[in-house]
């Protein structure tokens, strides 16, 4: 019987069948950070539980620490650093191996647990994040859970779920210059929806193929799979290949010499059959596709660069049309008007969408010499302390910092408002408008009020020096 | 974990699509490890004024159906498509369920967010998108308050006039919540299992077990 690719990492993972659809896993690797990662701990504790394979649990610190440089326990999110010193506790206390705030391994959890080569092809692996998936760009089974999930899948190494229906995305064709794969999630999700990754109501497994796939690095790859959470699936990967093998050897916890080679054997079978059958297709050719952007407050209001905003005339009545006028109210957009050329406040490079460092490469491309725009806040924080050393051995720093960007340390940042740090406000006490490489775009999402365009790093960059939406592609006046 | 049978109560409507995680509660909102206080903080931005400081503690928006009578007393919540969509943030169950919600009716669900809501004794239940409209028209009258049955028995929601809507949900979810199981002392009913799965993997993907696992020196 043909299996995919998704069906032979669930298959390797196989306890017990639960009965009623439900399917008892075998999880390779949980991943805990500081924001839910006490209260989890803690509850395993006082249940007198003990996790079942400690070594097999990894902490991060990265929701919500402070990015500045020097940093410390004191972050600013509000009653944050209660957060912090009680992971640590709670990490020592159950043997949970952490990367803590001076660690030089620290950054996002979903940038750190492939970088260290603790998270490989065809592992399972869980997180209390729905961005987990970001995971699935090495050919890794991963999905965020909750924080009562993950205290079973702490205990006993396993979770239950049942089998999700599998759908296959293909990208044909070629990337034009300038295009990267934050446009071809973005375009993917403006075609076909939020819940487009869903069928009846459930969440697909997804194996992004094709073509402009194959073509992406595997630092791409997990930009494309870092936003099926957007496409309201449960999970997206990408099968391993030679550049994945490539990109896994050597890192720091991967398998060794004899060792890799064995897990090489394994994963090269990490593919799917030619007569596979798949529950959905979806298609996407990128010959000709344009940069995108989103203009309103979900993942899906989204489209080419030169595009105008929606009129809600033209939409269905009833709660599609009335969620387009206060998606148009809040991001303070006119029907009709274009989205280029749209001033803008503050600029974002970083999240685990998009802050490794052939993300950082590819923004500081777009500089050439030029200045953040007047009265614009612009940051760069690199997805984990490795890129940050990295790119600071290339320069990369030297021109983000030449060009008004703030350099700042590892965490998930302005990703989202925990109540700290901030894009400032305007003078005139209006919303401040954001172009941002991130995944969401939703109401408050970067701070109360705050208008999100969600992006690539290119776009960000050169929507920063124009000091309004730009397109990358145009090079300085 | 709490049980779920049977419910009769008053229902509220939030009709938007792709009320998100970040809305029904910010992170800026918890400020604390712990599993509770959340109650308070359910729908912040859109139930105060966000004043100098942000979130709860600001005045009331009295345009926030969960601020008007009828509806400060729901029991279910009946919400557009896509409801819970976003972060995995458990909070989000936690604040619906310590607000006294006990189920919410949508077309569409965040997947994680549905299944936190299990874990949590609150229901999550999917109706066609026109069923969950007449039922929000209906429960949006303030006069006149929408009083709904849900049984999970049956797994049927029952309309005041004697209508019902069946809905479905997973057996084992359906078994936890009715029984309000403990799911690791469930699993923990399998260890034989999940010991020969272990001693068979390290044989097949030793990679994944060997003490390679412990810490390189950073």
């Amino acid at each position: 019987m043909p299996r995919s690719v998704i069906e032979k990492i669930w298959d390797a993972h196989v306890v017990a069948d639960l009965g009623g659809g439900q399917t008892l896993l075998h999880i390779d690797r949980v991943f805990l950070h500081e924001r839910t990662g006490p209260a989890l701990l803690a509850g395993l504790a006082a249940a007198g539980r003990r996790p079942a394979h400690p070594e097999k649990v990894f902490g991060v610190m990265d929701h919500i620490v402070a990015t500045t440089p020097g940093r410390s326990d004191a972050t600013h999110s509000p009653q944050a650093r209660g957060f912090i010193t009680a992971f640590r506790e709670r990490t020592r206390a159950a043997g949970v191996k952490l990367f803590d705030l001076h660690d030089k391994r620290q950054g996002i959890v979903h940038v750190v647990s492939p970088e260290q080569g603790i998270a490989l092809p065809g592992m399972s692996l869980v997180c209390p994040d729905s961005h987990t998936g970001t995971v699935g760009g090495i050919g890794a089974l991963a999905w965020g859970i909750g924080s009562t999930e993950g205290e079973h899948a702490v205990a006993t190494q396993t979770l239950a779920r049942a089998r999700a229906p599998q759908m296959r995305v293909r990208f044909e064709g070629r990337l034009p210059a300038g295009v990267t794969a934050k446009d071809m999630v973005l375009a993917l999700i403006a075609q076909y929806g939020t819940t487009g990754g869903a069928l009846n109501g459930q969440g697909c497994a997804i194996e992004f193929a094709g073509p402009a796939v194959r073509a992406l690095d595997v630092e791409g790859r997990m930009t494309l799979c870092n936003m099926t959470v957007e496409f309201g699936a449960w999970t997206g990967l990408v099968a391993p290949d030679d550049i994945t093998l490539q990109w896994v050897a050597g890192r720091p916890f991967a398998p060794k010499s004899q060792a890799f080679d064995a897990a090489c054997a394994h994963w090269r079978t990490l593919c799917s059959d030619d007569d596979t059958a798949w529950d959905a297709e979806r298609v996407l050719d990128v010959s000709a596709l344009e940069p995108h952007i989103t203009w309103g407050t979900s993942p899906e209001h989204g489209g080419a660069l030169s595009m105008r905003a929606p009129d809600p005339a033209t939409q269905p009545a009833g709660s599609r049309r009335a969620s387009v006028e206060k998606a148009l109210a809040y991001m303070g957009l006119t029907p009709g008007a274009p989205l280029l050329g749209t001033p803008i406040d503050a600029a974002f490079i970083g999240s685990c969408t998009n802050s490794r460092l052939s993300d950082l490469r590819a923004a500081a491309a777009v500089i050439q010499g030029r200045h953040v725009a007047p009265g614009v806040k612009a940051l760069v924080v690199p997805g984990s302390m490795p890129v940050k050393a990295a790119a600071e051995a290339e320069g990369l720093h030297r021109l983000f910092l030449a060009a008004g960007f703030e350099w700042r340390d590892s965490g998930c940042s302005l990703c989202f408002f925990s109540g700290g740090d901030s894009f400032g406000a305007r003078a005139d006490g209006q919303p401040l408008r954001v172009v941002s490489s991130t995944n969401r775009n939703f109401e408050g999402r970067q701070g109360p009020g705050v208008r999100t365009h969600l992006a690539s790093p290119a776009t960000v960059v050169a929507s920063a020096l124009a000091g309004c939406i730009a397109d990358p592609r145009t090079g300085p006046p | 974990m709490e049980s779920f049978t049977r419910i009769e109560g008053l229902a509220a409507a939030l009709l938007r699509e792709h009320i998100d995680t970040d809305i029904i509660i910010p992170s800026r909102d918890i400020t604390s490890p712990a599993r509770d206080g959340f109650g308070p903080k359910l729908f912040a931005p859109w139930r105060y004024f966000q004043g100098k400081a942000d979130g709860p503690g600001g005045p009331e928006r009295p345009d926030f159906v969960l601020n008007q009578e009828p509806w400060r007393a729901a029991v279910i919540l009946i919400a557009g498509a896509n409801f819970g969509c976003g972060s995995s943030r458990e909070m989000a169950v936690w604040a619906l369920r310590q607000f006294g919600l006990r189920c919410v009716i949508a077309p569409s669900f965040g997947a994680i967010f549905a299944g936190n809501c299990i874990k949590n004794g609150v229901l999550p239940v999917v109706l066609p998108a026109a069923t969950v409209a007449a039922l929000g028209a209906l429960a949006s009258v303030a006069v006149r308050p929408l009083m709904l049955a849900v049984d999970l028995h049956a797994c049927q929601v029952e309309w005041p006039d004697g209508r019902s809507d069946s809905f479905s949900i997973g057996a084992r979810d359906r078994d936890m919540l009715l029984a309000g199981l403990d799911e690791i002392d469930l699993t923990w009913q399998h260890r034989a299992e999940i010991e020969a799965f272990e001693a068979a993997d390290r044989q097949q993907r030793p990679w994944v077990w060997g003490r390679d696992i412990a810490a390189p020196a950073p």
